[in-house]
């Protein structure tokens, strides 16, 4: 094959990997405006299932529901998260750190289901030792999702921190700086992208989870994912195709902001 | 990962018992714990709670020792589930299903990785934002519509139709390979991203110089990019094989209703079924078949730490 057709073919791939990939999308944001209820049949543009949507009462306090677990969630996740990340790239060899590199890196790659009942089994037989948590709702969900969240947001600030130049550190060091005061000064600005995309990597792991949600929750902290689970579940709703429309759109300009944003200060650098 | 030789207060290298009890040990100490007791402990519990026996009451399970402290505990679940070939089934099917969906993507993801890695910097940008950007809208709804799309009148069969391709719609959900699609495109990018992280970093000039030397741009590929890459790929792999051995959504969204995948029996078992005991002894058994990776994934880990 020569150059010239060996570049074509490989153009070709990728093209079709991205149609693959932004397939989906596209349907479901054209089917949000289907006047019809059949999705093969097209009944002409509208946007009653928006309406549908914002005057569904379950799927809007689900909804509120899952934010509130995402934000909170994020919060604690790149609080944790970014200490396990800082003692992964700087702190060397310590008693531990072998098992502690396995505990980071292992909820990465555990099956949901194995989470989620060994969590639930737990908050179980926690409750039967010391009568906490009591229950199940809003804290388990949250205990389970900053776990796992947790492990992205520390490879996240990891990568980050092993590839920042420790000399102003030390400079500031040298001059007298106590630790801390470097810390809060210097390393944590420096780290504030990777705090940021971690955060945001959090928040959506905590609204896109199904599986691990549906074993921690008990009656009446039904998270969006699990709604939408059952929804789906009876058959084709159109008003769904609406909310991943507003999904879409939302993500989209989260992207785009942060692309524009990248794109002015690396022009200007 | 390289020591840090002692070139500064803040790069001493603790050891030993005095590293916990100084202000490092505090900083380690909180994640550490949390991720001991909600990640850790659970598996123990859950290695607990199969070697007991189900009970209707309140938990649904025998104590391991009896009112007189005896060991009580029993091997009744694993006998279960060695004795069914049901499960031995589904174990089989799982990592099958696993294997096939982890090819997938090392195919489809390889060419995407690799363009993206040799691209502009600005258009690699974008191209890495075009990969990350599904991953961040919700895969409940993307599997569902893949649903509509794969659905028997669902646009390919629509499109098939109407093209007079076909006469009568071609059947893909419930079957293996809505199975296979699905995971693929879930998992595509859990792929993409380690493969493009390898590839970026590959020292080109060694593709240049075989070139040079009169190597074909595909042997070079072969001979210098390919096994250059190799850690991508079992990075990769890694992070879609496991998790997809035992997926529940995909399976239960567009596989067949008879689909034998573990982490379906598992939910079935819990939710359903209500017997505790038994759904811990399928997920022991799922772990140990696990770790194996695990463990493969870990040592390529820290080797990759090591040398960078």
């Amino acid at each position: 094959m020569s150059r010239r057709g060996g570049k074509i073919a490989l153009l070709g791939l990728v093209s079709a990997g991205f149609a693959f990939l932004y397939l989906p999308l596209v349907v479901l944001v054209v089917f949000s405006f289907n006047g019809s209820k059949l999705v093969s049949v097209w009944g002409g543009w509208s946007t009653k299932w928006y309406l549908e949507l914002f005057s569904n009462e379950q799927i809007l306090n689900a909804a509120w529901l899952s934010l509130k677990i995402a934000m909170i969630n994020a919060t604690g996740a790149t609080l944790l998260g970014t200490m396990a990340g800082l003692v992964l790239a700087r702190f060397g060899r310590f008693g531990g750190r072998a098992l502690f590199t396995g505990l980071i890196a292992a909820p990465l790659v555990m099956p949901d289901v194995i989470i989620g009942i060994s969590l639930l089994l737990t908050f179980v037989s926690m409750e039967q030792l010391i009568g906490w948590p009591h229950g199940r709702g809003i804290d388990t969900i949250l205990i389970a999702h900053i776990t796992f969240s947790t492990a992205y947001v520390a490879i996240v600030v990891q990568s980050r921190a092993s590839g920042l130049d420790r000399s102003i550190e030390e400079a500031a060091l040298d001059l007298g700086a106590r630790p801390i005061t470097a810390f809060l000064l210097i390393t944590l600005p420096m780290l504030a992208p990777a705090l940021a995309s971690g955060w945001l990597l959090a928040f959506t792991l905590s609204l896109d989870d199904l599986v691990i949600a549906s074993f921690v929750s008990g009656p009446g902290s039904s998270t969006l994912p699990m709604v939408i689970f059952s929804k789906v579940r009876l058959g084709v709703t159109p008003e769904i195709n609406a909310l991943a429309t507003l999904l879409i759109g939302a993500v989209a300009l989260a992207a785009g902001a942060a692309t524009w944003i990248q794109i002015r200060r690396s022009s200007r650098a | 990962m390289a020591e840090a030789p002692a070139s500064g207060p803040a790069s001493t290298v603790a050891t030993g018992k005095s590293f916990w009890f100084s202000g490092k040990g505090a900083v380690a100490g909180i994640p550490y714990l949390w991720l001991f007791v909600f990640f850790l402990v659970p598996f123990a519990i859950v290695f607990r709670i199969s070697l007991s026996e189900p009970v209707i009451a309140q938990p649904p399970y025998s104590p391991l020792f009896g009112a007189d402290g005896s060991y009580q505990g029993s091997f009744f679940n694993y006998q279960l589930l060695f004795d069914d070939a049901l499960f031995r089934g589904a174990y089989l099917n799982s990592l099958w299903v696993a294997g096939i969906s982890t090819l997938v993507t090392l195919l489809i993801g390889y060419p995407m990785a690799y363009v993206i890695a040799r691209a502009r910097p600005l258009v690699r940008n974008l191209l890495l934002m075009a990969v990350m950007l599904p991953f961040w809208s919700s895969f409940l709804l993307r599997v569902y519509a893949l649903k509509t799309i794969m659905a028997d009148t669902g646009l390919v069969n629509g499109l098939l139709l109407n093209l007079g391709l076909i006469d009568a719609p071609i059947r893909m959900l419930q079957t293996d390979f809505a199975l296979y699609v699905g995971i693929s495109y879930t998992y595509l990018p859990f792929m993409i991203l380690p493969l493009y992280a390898t590839l970026e970093r590959l020292d080109w000039s060694l593709v240049e110089a075989a070139e040079d030397l009169g190597c074909r741009p595909w042997k070079a590929f072969l001979l210098v990019t390919l096994p250059l890459s190799v850690p991508g790929m079992i990075a990769g792999a890694m992070l879609v094989f496991i998790p997809a051995t035992g997926e529940f959504v995909i399976p239960n969204m567009l596989g067949a209703s008879d689909t034998l995948m573990i982490g379906r029996m598992l939910w079935d078992t819990f939710f359903s079924e209500r017997d505790w005991t038994l759904a811990s002894s399928l997920a022991v058994v799922l772990l140990l078949l696990l770790v194996l990776p695990i463990m493969v994934f870990q040592i390529a880990e820290s080797r990759r730490e090591e040398r960078a």
